[in-house]
């Protein structure tokens, strides 16, 4: 399939470009791209005239539930969920069941995807056997099988001795330990961030230091080890302020946070609304602030969504009794687009490199993350003169645990591309 | 000729109250105490008109105090607990709910581990919900007794100093009677461990306290809360010794209250832990009043609360 | 609603003669008015009572048991309203048991308000007997319930309201008749 895409505006982090170009892609890859190429024999022509070209974005914080919890969301639905949301590629946890604890789960699960020839799924397997937190898997055998990192997500290694030996081992590996950072014995049972608001809505509340402790204990542990530690799903100040201090002092760590925790607070829950019940949990205006900021200013490296199905019933309860987790492959660039970059917070070319650019390079995805010429084609066209609503009836998930519904706005994603075939445009 | 002040269809907790409606219910609730007194305690004032008890907590003393409620407004009744089998075989609350309502019950009052459960009811269920107490959050007509009981007693609901003493934190009848005194302008004292007392609480207009003596001194009315053994398994104190020897109220420290002030207790009590025995039987104890109260505030509530009319008489 | 005075039916003087005559027609067929007690309608049948109580002490000085009865919980209407309304203070502090009441309003109309006082009354025991005394009976009663004692009967229409003002409540005493204002 050869196409062109003519006139778009092509904003690409690895190389600086912001320019109007046009790409052509053959054969699933970039053929070329200049400022004015003749369609030639391509198939097709989109016009891409007031459009915005972009590597293609990469969430590397997924849960797809399969195998194991196909009523929550399959593998295929997740697939057709990431292209809807504008992302090529993504990288899902292995808090499946069984547990991708084992080369076998790593290929059946990147079987299943690559038979519904969407977006790519990059497996995280996982640190501990069974996500137990007591030995380490077979790392080598798992990377061999294709997980691009690790991670007990879902879970913290609580013990320091075991995230150390994981540290170390997997140096010679060259892969992220990707780590949930959440001391157990802190957040205990709680539903909600500690504070006034917890204390006055009556929940038990997780602590900020919940995070902060581990954050901070990793982070000492990497700067004797210095393998590859990514941090997930900041929420609190003290974090970011503590990965600001790390990276000053040159210690190897990246982190990523969520849409939800940059964009909302904890007075969401004050209305026991179980769609903003979420770990970590939303916390105060001035911890949201600080993840801005640190958005901005190079501390934290990507956006990632935590994407976390449940089924409708699920989350039709009490606060207390439903489960923890958000969707967000479908609504995280609109939203992003239109509360971070509108705003001024962040520029475009940065939220390029937020979604795109960071969380290929942190993965290690030597062929993603980029617009050259030679690479697979694995592009988002998104057109930022487009209203758009969050309509949960709309997605293609199988969940509707949307925190941004109805949610109203600019920017939409108009193509999305996975080795050079559109799979995903909004005008069809 | 109805009472334009109160216009609740819920009581989901004293934070949706105004002074104003505070005022109304306990008022009403004082004519409901005349009808206590009399041989025969039946008004026909709810006749028709369902209430269902759906106590997810144990508790016999609030269901039993909304049962004789009910059935003194001559209401009918329906008992729902959690021993009930269908509530064990993992039905839904929302399920329970909605298969209670083919009953057509006018209200239902819950009492529920979660917070936030009676809310919950309100997003889908037709009934008037009534909060019996929702996990740590509020159970607002405990708070209208305590309150009652004290209007009783000081003749007054304003200008009173009061302390609330324990475990705050996990307590649902301490931040109703908060909330409540707040809204009176009253003078709140929580006293307790800094474990079980955040320094938060004060800015819902409290004042915290770790000092047993100072805080309670002056003060009109001193509220006991229940210490569980449990919390000690948390680490919040370290022992009941312990609590007891800085936190149990005696007639000692008692007497640096005012000269008037009177010790209350939501029940069930733990004599020598909470209270010292002998204080929990004088007659600055208004224990047993709170539990007649009870009564009458919530025949008071489940009277004044706006329904829709009665489909069946209609 | 809106509404005007239609007409003024009684001034102070007159009530006064009414109620003086009232209270002698009760004593004079209750002989023996050792038995005898009063129990006045919240809020209105309140202060009339009183007035009978203290023209019968005059009179007879004897000073009869009064009673204050609210009848918001018995009323008949209640499960039709979405608010239900006040209810004010019902204190009786003899015993209704074996005794002659007299059940005292300011204004008898559809009766159903008597019906609501007679069914509180027997919840607190049984008495000898009651007797109604309605200062005005203005007709249009939908119950079989008929005063023994009345100051004066007033025929009016339906959607007519009587207005028996009291200097204790409102200052000056005249029984008024109000019609709504056409809109």
């Amino acid at each position: 399939m050869k196409f062109l895409i003519k006139n778009g505006r092509l904003v690409d982090p690895s190389s600086g470009i912001d320019n109007t170009v046009d790409i052509m892609v053959a054969d699933g890859r970039i053929e070329d791209i200049h400022p004015r190429l003749e369609p030639g024999n391509a198939e097709r022509v989109i016009d891409a005239a007031g459009l915005v070209v972009c590597p293609g974005f990469i969430d590397m914080h997924v849960h797809l539930r399969e195998p194991g919890d196909e009523n929550k969301e399959t593998i295929r639905s997740g697939v057709e969920a990431a292209v809807h949301g504008g992302f090529t590629s993504v990288a899902c946890m292995p808090n499946t069941n069984p547990v991708n604890d084992n080369r076998s789960v790593t290929e059946y699960i990147i079987a299943r995807a690559k038979k519904c020839r969407l977006a790519h799924v990059f497996p995280v397997a996982a640190i501990s056997r069974g996500l137990q937190g007591e030995n380490i898997t077979e790392m080598a055998d798992l990377a061999a099988g294709g997980a691009v990192g690790f991670s007990d997500d879902g879970r913290c290694v609580m013990s320091a001795d075991l995230i150390r030996k994981a540290l170390e081992y997997c140096r010679m590996l060259d892969l992220p330990i990707i780590e949930h950072p959440e001391d157990h014995s802190i957040s205990g049972e709680g539903l909600v961030n500690e504070g006034l608001i917890s204390y006055k809505y009556g929940m038990r509340g997780i602590l900020n230091a919940a995070e902060e402790v581990i954050v901070a204990r990793d982070i000492i542990l990497q700067d004797r080890i210095r393998s590859r530690l990514h941090l997930t799903h900041l929420s609190t100040a003290r974090s970011v302020a503590n990965i600001k201090d790390a990276k000053a002092r040159g210690i190897p760590v990246t982190a990523d946070a969520t849409p939800h925790h940059l964009l909302l607070n904890e007075e969401k829950i004050t209305t026991y609304n179980t769609v903003f019940k979420v770990k970590p949990p939303l916390r105060t205006e001035s911890d949201r602030q600080a993840l801005v900021e640190g958005l901005a200013d190079g501390t934290i490296d990507c956006i990632a969504s935590d994407h976390a199905p449940h089924t409708r019933d699920e989350k039709d309860k009490e606060f207390e009794y439903a489960p923890f987790g958000v969707i967000g492959l479908e609504s995280t660039v609109s939203v992003v687009y239109d509360r971070l970059v509108r705003t001024k917070m962040i520029s475009l070319m940065r939220m390029v490199e937020l979604l795109s650019t960071n969380p290929a390079v942190i993965l290690n995805l030597k062929d993603r993350g980029k617009v050259k010429k030679g690479l697979p084609a694995d592009l988002t066209i998104l057109d930022l003169n487009q209203r758009f609503t969050i309509d949960t009836g709309k997605f293609r998930s199988k969940a509707n645990n949307c925190p941004f519904r109805n949610w109203e706005g600019m920017g939409r994603v108009a193509f999305t591309i996975v080795d050079g075939r559109v799979v995903y445009e909004s005008g069809a | 000729m109805s009472t334009p002040g109160f216009n609740q269809r819920h009581l989901l907790g004293i934070e949706h109250l105004s002074a104003g409606d505070i005022d109304t219910i306990l008022d009403t609730a004082d004519s409901f105490v005349e009808v206590s007194t009399r041989n025969i305690k039946k008004v026909p004032a709810l006749k028709g008109r369902t209430v269902v008890n759906l106590f997810f907590e144990n508790s016999t003393r609030t269901r039993s105090s909304f049962e004789i409620a009910a059935k003194r407004l001559s209401a009918d009744l329906i008992n729902f607990n959690s021993s009930v089998s269908s509530l064990k075989k993992g039905e839904s609350l929302k399920d329970t709910v909605l298969t209670l309502e083919a009953m057509n019950p006018h209200i239902i009052v819950i009492r529920h581990r979660a917070a936030g459960a009676p809310k919950y009811l309100t997003t889908f269920a037709r009934s008037s919900i009534i909060n019996a107490g929702d996990g740590f959050h509020e159970h607002p007509t405990q708070a209208l007794l305590d309150a009652q009981t004290m209007r009783q007693r000081f003749g007054k609901l304003r200008g009173l100093k009061i302390a609330i003493v324990g475990d705050i934190l996990h307590s649902r009848v301490a931040r109703s009677n908060l909330i409540l005194h707040h809204k009176m302008g009253n003078t709140v004292h929580l006293v307790g461990p800094p474990s079980l007392v955040p320094k938060e609480f004060e800015s819902m207009g409290a004042k915290v306290y770790h000092d047993l003596k100072a805080g309670v001194e002056g003060t009109d009315v001193v509220m006991m809360l229940r210490v569980q053994e449990e919390r000690g398994a948390g680490n919040y104190f370290p022992s009941i010794r312990e609590y007891r020897r800085l936190f149990e109220i005696n007639a000692a420290v008692f007497a640096t209250a005012a000269p008037d002030a009177i010790v209350m207790h939501p029940g069930p009590l733990n004599r020598d832990v909470e209270i010292e025995t002998s204080l929990a039987d004088s007659e600055r104890s208004v224990i047993l009043q709170q539990v007649n109260n009870g009564i009458a505030v919530r025949m008071a509530v489940l009277y004044l609360l706006k329904g829709e009319p009665n489909e069946v008489l209609n | 609603m809106e509404e005007k005075i239609k007409a003024k039916i009684m001034d102070s003087r007159k009530m006064e003669r009414a109620l003086a005559r009232m209270s002698m027609e009760i004593l004079e067929r209750n002989r023996d008015a050792g038995s005898l007690a009063l129990i006045g309608i919240q809020t209105k049948g309140v202060y009339v009572a009183r007035r009978i109580r203290d023209h019968i002490q005059d009179m007879e000085e004897v000073e009869l048991p009064l009673g204050i009865l609210d009848i918001t919980l018995f009323r008949d209407d209640l499960h039709l309203q979405e608010h239900h309304p006040k209810v004010e203070k019902t204190e009786i502090d003899f015993s209704v048991e074996d005794r002659h009441i007299v059940l005292i309003d300011d204004v008898v109309f559809t009766g159903r308000t008597i019906r609501a006082a007679m069914d509180s009354i027997f919840e607190l025991g049984r008495p000898a007997s009651i007797q109604l005394a309605a200062f005005i009976d203005r007709g249009h009663r939908e119950l079989p319930i008929c005063p023994d004692f009345k100051g004066k009967y007033l025929p009016t229409a339906r959607r007519e309201r009587v207005n028996v003002m009291l200097k204790e409540l409102e200052g000056s005493d005249q029984v008024l008749i109000m019609e709504p204002t056409r809109f």
